[in-house]
């Protein structure tokens, strides 16, 4: 298990480690607890879906369905909701390439939607995770599921899951590295001097 | 992306990246009731028509309503062009009237680039929805686009464009863009219908349609341009169909996986036998709704990045 090192110390790159591989590990375990036991999927409760928003809400959204089928043998559909169509920063960044959206065959109708990203900061992401969704379907409720939850928000949005929550200036940048997308094991840094980082 | 004037220049990474988000688009929009996406939402599209056109101001026109953008249709018969206002002041007109992109089809080559120059200090964008008998690049995008859903990747596939290269602007965007996606690219038309230059062009040129069949991977037909053709470039329809033709024998010659394309209107039993534009082979159907998304993304491209200073 990698070690963390002590709060404040910087790498030479100025980045601090938040959360090691072990500390993601098991905050993804803590919120597919959370997800079962709030949505009491394991008693019938309901049919939950989960829903990653890319880049990296999508291999965290399938690591949470993992972990709820290993610990309540219930096997969650998951998907992608791309969201870069909907943004309302469009005109202010460089043009983004589009991902794929990728929704359950069984659609989202009347299912319970967990929607999943690695960072929540202003909500403007979840805010157009939530357009998109109603052009796709009508869930029956949408939760919300973040691996870190690190402040400024702009819009009234909170989330249902949040693994850490992490007080953060406006100034810094807290990036999230998994291995299925940043080829290195999964840690969480915190970025000084990152200048206005949309989400 | 400033303008899409052309594909002549058009750089691989931007052109896959079009394709590429196009294919999202189509995926994105499958099976979806309503196929609304507030992404140009305020934004103002304008379709600015010098020619009759059915497939590409329509596509142009749903491609924009689908991006929510507001798209208005000017057609040159119905507008001040009629009084005989210059193209500068139209466009000039359109631009202070809010058009943030102009899509304008016109019969002289090079006006889109005329017109591009003019809308560049006021910060509205190019679409060349077909100039002269210059360029149509959205048609090459489309065509790419099927392509590449019907073989996979295009880099070292061969594909023939046959047909009225003389008048067609899709067969100069088509080399291009197919040749910087790594296409090899043979043009085969009677020595009457090829321009001069064609040699230049990076593809080969063939008189003969027959020995070409077997080696191909994809065949373009084109139209033959009939109004643009003032003198006899071939004896008669019959005697073109018999040499240029797509006819059953000839669809035989080709191998099992080969697509076959063109970019319509067709002339059903000259340049194409009805039962061949109506076989599984033929993409054509598919080229217009691909015409779609590729129409999408471009305005993607353009319209949806960060605001260009003016």
């Amino acid at each position: 298990m990698a070690s963390r090192q002590p709060a404040g110390a910087a790498d030479p790159v100025g980045q601090r480690e938040l959360l090691s591989a072990g500390d993601v590990a098991r905050t993804i375990a803590r919120i597919a607890h959370q997800i079962i036991e709030k949505t009491a999927l394991d008693t019938g409760g309901s049919d939950v879906v989960l829903l990653g928003i890319p880049t990296r809400g999508t291999p965290l959204a399938r690591r949470l369905a993992a972990k709820i089928s290993e610990f309540s043998g219930v096997t969650v559909p998951t998907g992608t909701l791309d969201i870069t169509l909907y943004r309302d920063d469009l005109r202010k960044r460089p043009n983004r390439p589009l991902e794929p959206t990728d929704l359950p065959v069984e659609g989202i109708d009347n299912a319970l939607v967990v929607l999943v990203d690695d960072v929540l900061f202003s909500g403007r992401t979840v805010r157009a995770a939530l357009d998109a969704l109603r052009d796709q379907g009508r869930p029956r409720a949408v939760q919300l599921a973040v691996l870190v939850d690190r402040g400024h928000r702009e819009l009234p949005i909170r989330a249902d899951y949040v693994g850490k929550n992490i007080p953060t200036s406006r100034s810094e940048d807290v990036a999230v590295q998994l291995s299925e997308t940043d080829g290195e094991h999964d840690r969480v840094v915190l970025r000084r001097d990152a200048g206005q980082e949309a989400e | 992306m400033r303008h899409l004037l052309s594909t002549e220049g058009l750089d691989a990474a931007t052109a896959t990246s079009v394709l590429d988000t196009a294919d999202t688009l189509k995926q994105t929009l499958l099976g979806r009731e309503v196929k609304k996406l507030p992404t140009l939402r305020g934004r103002t599209v304008v379709t600015l028509f010098y020619e009759n056109s059915t497939r590409t101001r329509v596509s142009f026109e749903v491609a924009g309503k689908w991006m929510s953008a507001d798209v208005i249709n000017v057609s040159a018969s119905s507008s001040s062009v009629n009084k005989g206002e210059s193209l500068r002041d139209t466009a000039l007109t359109l631009a202070a009237a809010g058009a943030d992109c102009v899509i304008m089809r016109h019969p002289a080559s090079g006006a889109a680039h005329r017109l591009a120059g003019w809308l560049d200090e006021v910060g509205t964008q190019v679409v060349n929805a077909g100039d002269g008998m210059h360029e149509h690049p959205t048609q090459a995008l489309l065509d790419a686009a099927t392509l590449r859903e019907r073989l996979g990747e295009l880099a070292g596939r061969r594909i023939a464009i046959v047909g009225d290269l003389l008048h067609s602007r899709v067969a100069r965007s088509n080399v291009h863009l197919l040749r910087t996606l790594g296409a090899e690219v043979v043009l085969v038309a009677p020595p009457t219908l090829v321009p001069a230059g064609a040699d230049q062009w990076g593809a080969e040129v063939r008189h003969d349609l027959d020995p070409e069949l077997p080696k191909l991977d994809a065949v373009m037909m084109l139209r033959v341009q009939a109004e643009r053709m003032h003198g006899g470039f071939f004896p008669s329809a019959r005697e073109y169909s018999i040499a240029y033709g797509l006819n059953q024998a000839r669809l035989d010659k080709l191998p099992e996986h080969a697509v076959v394309l063109h970019p319509g209107p067709m002339l059903r039993g000259m340049e194409i036998a009805p039962a061949v534009a109506d076989s599984p082979r033929a993409a054509i159907t598919q080229q217009v709704s691909n015409g779609v998304h590729v129409r999408m993304a471009v305005l993607y491209h353009l319209l949806a990045g960060e605001e260009l200073s003016a």
